[in-house]
């Protein structure tokens, strides 16, 4: 009885690995990168809205076209703005908030060095 | 006597995160895409309402006249709304209205303009939403106002007295 107890936890672990064994095709980290415009708050991924489903159809005609992840993020970019794409870019907005947490961890760092390091010797 | 700094830094970095957001609180956080003024009309081919013929945008859109694209589908309810506002401006002589009827079934359009009259000129389908998205649309309805293939103003969600006004004092 206990065998096959735990045969049919083994067979759910293995059924749920698989439900997400395509996790690394292109258009879905596309559209997990894109922000539903009608449901502010779930990616494109995520949403079965009218907007998010036809996105989906798009992406996926456009890598069928040939082309890249950028030219996608771009070609929606300039239709949409930068707030569709939910990392956002490198540019002069946004140097504070890509370089804030490595200012922090370089800070934390010598924090820590200060106390333990210093006091030591 | 010696001043605790540790104290005053924290405090001050309390301070200074309390305000901001204190006011990001009151901070709108539905975001409309920006309007782009004098932007030009995109080129897509689709097909005509109702018939197989494929028609594409510059057959639609032609210079010195004004257009008002409206994206509309039958099972939106604010469509309903906003249509005799659209059967208001058919009666205007420069303004031609085209209707891009959104991922709809097509008896249920028919249906739809049976009811409520046809101001449309010409009326073009989407069936999957991609046209929409060329325009950078992203919901029904939504009106476009062009004149000489460049849009002048963009209207997200239902039309109201107010902005057919306003649409009049553009066509002037």
């Amino acid at each position: 009885m206990k065998f096959l107890r735990s045969l049919i936890i083994l067979f759910f672990v293995f059924a749920f690995h698989n439900s997400n064994a395509h996790g690394d095709n292109l258009d879905i980290k596309i559209t997990k990168n894109l922000r539903c415009l009608i449901c502010q708050g779930q990616s494109v991924y995520d949403s079965d809205s009218e907007f998010a489903n036809s996105v989906k159809v798009l992406v996926s005609q456009k890598l069928d076209e040939g082309l890249s992840e950028k030219d996608i993020y771009a070609f929606l970019k300039n239709k949409y703005g930068e707030w569709i794409l939910y990392e956002p870019e490198f540019n002069k907005n946004t140097y504070f908030l890509w370089l804030l947490p490595i200012l922090m961890f370089l800070i934390g760092g010598a924090i820590i060095y200060k106390f333990i390091i210093l006091k030591k010797s | 006597m010696k001043i605790k700094i540790a104290p005053i830094i924290v405090s001050i970095l309390f301070l200074v995160f309390f305000v901001i957001f204190f006011l990001g609180l009151k901070n709108t956080n539905i975001y409309v895409p920006s309007v782009k003024y004098e932007k030009e009309v995109p080129f897509f081919t689709t097909q005509l309402f109702n018939t197989n013929k494929k028609i594409n945008s510059d057959e639609i859109f032609k210079n010195d006249k004004y257009y008002l694209m409206n994206i509309w589908s039958s099972w939106c309810i604010p469509c309903r709304d906003e249509h005799r506002f659209l059967i208001e401006l058919k009666n205007e002589k420069n303004l031609e209205i085209i209707g891009l009827n959104y991922k709809d079934k097509i008896t249920n359009a028919q249906n739809f303009l049976v009811e409520l009259k046809n101001p449309y000129t010409t009326i073009i389908s989407d069936f999957d939403g991609l046209i929409a998205i060329e325009w950078g649309a992203y919901g029904v309805p939504e009106s476009f106002l062009i004149s000489n293939k460049k849009i002048i103003k963009k209207i997200v969600g239902p039309l109201n007295e107010n902005l057919v006004i306003e649409i009049k004092e553009l066509l002037k």
